[in-house]
């Protein structure tokens, strides 16, 4: 006879599972088969075609996305650790201001952050046209664009990973370390080398890693950026948009192999048993910064670096309250009105994208929302055999690039399949929520087994000696206490869905056109205006999100973005 | 309220058998404690008795139904968490009104029972406060609110104070006695704690690796250990090894080991100090305040030269250790001021015949 509770355990498995089958592995496996698939039948034809000398263009973006991500990690590290270890080793005026600001990239969608970038540092940017006007210069004194333009944009939005876990890092250690090291007869230089920083190597592995996936999936940045410059997350759209299906699949098998392999050799580091992790939850140890010259030129570091990193957010806001058409061959705009906004809430056709976004976000969250507590549940409390796979299984999707993710959906569903109930979704309205509740599913997952885990088994048991069945127990006791975290989780994952690009771009129809999608078209036709007002909205939405969290569910949620 | 059967019983866990051979009966009303080290299986006897667990072989009976595959929401078991597990985001009201609420009991007996219980346990006070703001005995005692409202068959404690400091700890402990025999419930008390254990107990059941090794009243607990498991867990004790020389009808002569090659003692011959037929090896065993000191050589059974090598001033007691015959002996004496003790002073250590006892090894180890 099997067991009660192991009955139960299967019972829930099963919808979880045929998720995952359906709407993660299949796809994949789709993708895999379409890469197989050449005129004189199956063959590897694909493969050996995209290494072959000929076809010099995808091992130059492979090379040149390898390249990039090298860079994006470096660059990120080089700004996220120093400020990482100014913030939460010394103490100075403003401190804490800083360290809140440092993590503002994270507010800006990808796409509207790029945005920003170009009206800021382009051709006919803000600061490199002031500069020019300032000094009496005849051309820009520099522009951002290809390679430099796009890692500029990875170190700004990236090095936040490099600084949240460095810090959280810095923070578990045990400051008795250090002074032992101290009174062992140690100097600063070698504390700093022989107990700091190796305590700290596991953190900067883990951001670098994160960091290179990152950025080797990154799209919006390349996509606006690029130039005539190639990466291969780019290369599968124009492999698509070119009607090379099986040389689109091709890339993206490619692109997956590297990620996935990232992801699995992240979970092997993360899980090795490691000394460093021994004493946690210390507190922070903060030396004042006495010397007044060192106190107060760390305060004007901190008031330049904020400056810097607040820019593209003013940008936007200044854009959106430029009336369409008013800022054409003038260098600076110069009126200044809330048109756009009015606009966006009057004229239907402005609305509806914002509308769109709004209700697929919706759906794909509430799905999202379901499917998270119910996976996180089995993953935290439940014991079953294959539970790792299930975890694997979750976390693809966030190794999967987004464009992966969307040419995995195209071809799964172009064709009726069983897990869309014999339909074709592609071309349908369906197709976006589902591509944003695949996108999601980690991060909502993620978030619910934080606060699971902090749940003690022996509050279900009670509830259980108390005479309640599982789903009262479930209903009454478990949901309730577990809420604050999952709707933080829920929230971020709502409004990453609503700025949702590369996803978008490769599955969108044109009656159901999101707000990413009407930002490229509005900036296609230079209504610069109209576009930052769209981001505008999101940049709200998103920081409302994170203030909510932090104030009334005490969760830091913007941790479970990494 | 309900008698406990537990026969044959065997929990594994993979490859590890947490609990083996077990044979229990707790009678209806008895304070019963389950007593030994960690790790040893009393947390996993107790779950196969509240159904968060079921047995791998044997059968767990309340009265005379066979409750072994029962799941917990229907055994009608109050269970007290060591971490008490009261549900962080109700009131105290609402988390001893839960029990009440899933049995669907109309709201204004609700109210009169959890109100009682709440009075019961001195807390009626508190019954709007979030649990987050109750003090650590106070959290145990909405625990014990939330477990007695329910009227269980069996209360079950699985070491409910040892999150308290010492002092928090004897109020606890008289408090949960006093609600027991109120309630007159069937309790069953798990600790690692043995004064807890001797103190409350109507019977003790000592384990070690998942193997029961006496039940018994405290005092045949601590008076008539059953081995040398039981009685070095319990108290302090004399144990070394011997052999049985010969018997009379009024002595058994033993050879005692000691580091001084091979010692003849006498003790008794009555089955308080020598089990007729106790099997295997053997030692003897003897409580410290059972040892008698003497300043001068005296004549009678059992008496050695020794050196006083610590002492170790306790206010009502003196705890001596003694060096005999190259072995370190633990004696008490009550402290009635007029003896004065020394380091390096020689002593005669009287073990006295009837106070010895003849137990079995069962540790592989003396001490
Ligand atoms: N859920 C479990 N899975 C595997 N082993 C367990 C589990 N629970 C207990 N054990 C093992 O069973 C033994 C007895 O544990 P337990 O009953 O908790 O001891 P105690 O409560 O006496 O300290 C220990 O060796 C422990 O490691
Ligand atoms: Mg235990």
């Amino acid at each position: 006879m099997i067991k009660r509770d192991t009955r139960f355990t299967i019972l829930l498995l099963i919808p979880v599972l045929l998720v995952l089958i359906a709407y993660v592995l299949y796809p994949s496996l789709r993708t895999f088969f379409e890469s197989l698939h050449t005129e004189g039948g199956t063959s590897f034809q694909n493969y050996s075609d995209f290494f072959s000398q000929e076809s010099k263009t995808n091992l130059e973006a492979l090379w040149n996305s390898v390249y990039i991500s090298v860079l994006s990690v470096i660059a990120s590290a080089l700004i996220g650790i120093p400020l990482a270890f100014i913030f939460n080793r010394y103490d100075f005026p403003g401190r804490g201001f800083f360290s809140t600001a440092a993590i503002m990239p994270i507010v800006l969608p990808s796409l509207v952050g790029v945005m920003a970038f170009m009206f800021l540092y382009g051709e006919t940017g803000l600061v490199p046209n002031a500069l020019k006007d300032l000094f009496g210069l005849k051309n820009v004194p520099f522009k951002i664009g290809g390679v430099s333009g796009i890692l500029i944009v990875h170190a700004y939005t990236m090095y936040v990973y490099f600084y949240m876990t460095v810090s959280s890092a810095i923070n578990k250690i045990d400051p008795s370390l250090e002074e032992a090291a101290y009174n062992l007869g140690a100097n600063r230089f070698k504390v700093f080398w022989r107990v700091t920083f190796p305590l700290l190597t596991p953190a900067i592995v883990a951001a670098s890693l994160l960091v290179f996936m990152i950025s080797m999936a990154s799209f919006s940045a390349p996509f606006l950026l690029a130039g005539g410059y190639r990466v291969l997350s780019l290369q599968i759209y124009f492999s698509k948009l070119n009607g090379d299906m099986e040389v689109a699949a091709t890339q993206s098998v490619i692109l997956s192999i590297v990620s996935i392999a990232f992801l699995l050799f992240m979970r092997w580091y993360q899980n090795r048993k490691d000394y460093r992790m021994a004493s946690k939850g210390i507190g922070a140890h903060r030396s004042e910064v006495k010397n007044p010259i060192l106190k107060w030129v760390m305060v004007l570091v901190g008031v330049i670096a904020v400056i810097i990193l607040l820019l593209p957010h003013f940008t936007i806001l200044l854009l959106s309250l430029v009336p369409d058409g008013t800022w054409t061959y003038q260098t600076y705009p110069s009126v200044f009105n809330i048109e756009n906004y009015r606009l966006l809430l009057q004229d239907p056709n402005i609305f509806k994208p914002l509308k769109n976004s709004l209700l697929l976000a919706f759906i794909a969250t509430f799905g999202n929302l379901i499917f998270g507590v119910l996976t996180s549940y089995l993953l935290v409390k439940r014991k079953f055999i294959g539970k790792n796979l299930v975890d694997i299984l979750v976390m693809i999707p966030w190794a999967l690039p987004a464009t992966v993710i969307g040419m995995n959906l195209i071809f799964a569903f172009n064709e009726p399949s069983i897990f869309s109930f014999g339909n074709i979704l592609v071309g349908t309205f369906w197709i976006l929520p589902l591509a944003y509740f695949i996108r999601h599913i980690p991060l909502v997952v993620r978030s619910t087994n934080a606060v699971l885990e902090q749940l003690d088994d022996s509050i279900e048991e009670a509830s259980r000696s108390l005479g309640a069945k599982w789903f009262y127990t479930f209903r009454r006791v478990i949901l309730p206490i577990i809420m604050p975290g999952v709707l933080s989780g829920t929230l971020l994952a709502f409004v990453e869905a609503v700025g949702e690009f590369p996803t978008s771009v490769l599955l969108y129809t044109i009656s159901n056109r999101p707000i990413s999608i009407e930002i490229m078209n509005q900036l296609r036709m230079f209504n610069m205006g109209q576009a930052a007002a769209y981001g505008m909205i999101q940049i709200v939405l998103i920081a409302i999100v994170l203030f909510v969290s932090n104030k009334f569910f005490g969760v830091k949620a913007e941790q479970s973005l990494s | 309220m309900a008698s406990i059967k537990i026969e044959n019983v065997q929990k594994a866990f993979g490859k590890v058998i947490a609990v083996d051979h077990l044979n229990l009966e707790i009678k209806d009303g008895e304070f019963f404690t389950f007593l030994g080290p960690s790790g040893c299986g009393k947390t996993t006897t107790l779950r196969m008795i509240a159904g968060f667990y079921y047995p791998t072989k044997g059968i767990v009976r309340f009265g005379d139904k066979d409750m072994t595959r029962v799941p917990p929401e229907k055994r009608n078991t109050g269970m007290v968490f060591q971490n008490y597990a009261l549900f962080p985001h109700m009131t105290v009201f609402e988390n001893v009104a839960f029990g009440l609420k899933v049995r669907k009991i109309s709201s204004g007996e609700l109210k009169k029972r959890v109100q009682d219980v709440l009075q019961k346990v001195r807390l009626n006070q508190y019954s709007d406060r979030q649990v987050s703001q109750l003090s650590g005995g106070q959290q145990q005692r909405v625990a014990l609110a939330r477990a007695l409202v329910i009227e269980p068959e069996i209360l079950l404690l699985d070491e409910p104070l040892s999150n308290l400091d010492a002092k928090l700890r004897d109020e606890m402990r008289s408090e949960i006695l006093r609600l027991q025999r109120e309630y007159k419930i069937t309790t069953i008390y798990v600790t690692h704690d043995q004064a807890e254990a001797l103190s409350m107990s109507d019977r003790i059941a000592v384990f070690n690796f998942g193997v029961c090794h006496q039940i018994g009243t405290p005092s045949e607990i601590y008076n008539e250990p059953s081995n040398d498991f039981v009685a070095g867990f319990i108290g302090e004790i004399n144990l070394f090894p011997a052999r049985i020389e010969k018997k009379t009808n009024e002595q058994v002569f033993l050879s005692v080991q000691t580091g001084a090659g091979p010692k003849e003692m006498t003790v008794k011959n009555h089955p308080f100090n020598v089990d007729p037929d106790s099997p295997g090896d053997l030692a003897i065993s003897i409580r410290p305040e059972a040892i008698i000191l003497h300043y001068r050589q005296v004549d009678g059974a059992n008496v050695l030269k020794g050196k006083i090598e610590e002492v170790y001033f306790f206010g009502s007691v003196i705890n001596l250790i003694i060096s005999v015959e190259g072995m370190r002996l633990k004696a008490d004496l009550l402290n009635n001021q007029s003896i004065k003790i020394k380091k390096g002073t020689e002593v005669f250590v009287q073990l006295p015949e009837d106070h010895i006892r003849v137990i079995p090894m069962v540790s592989g180890e003396s001490s």
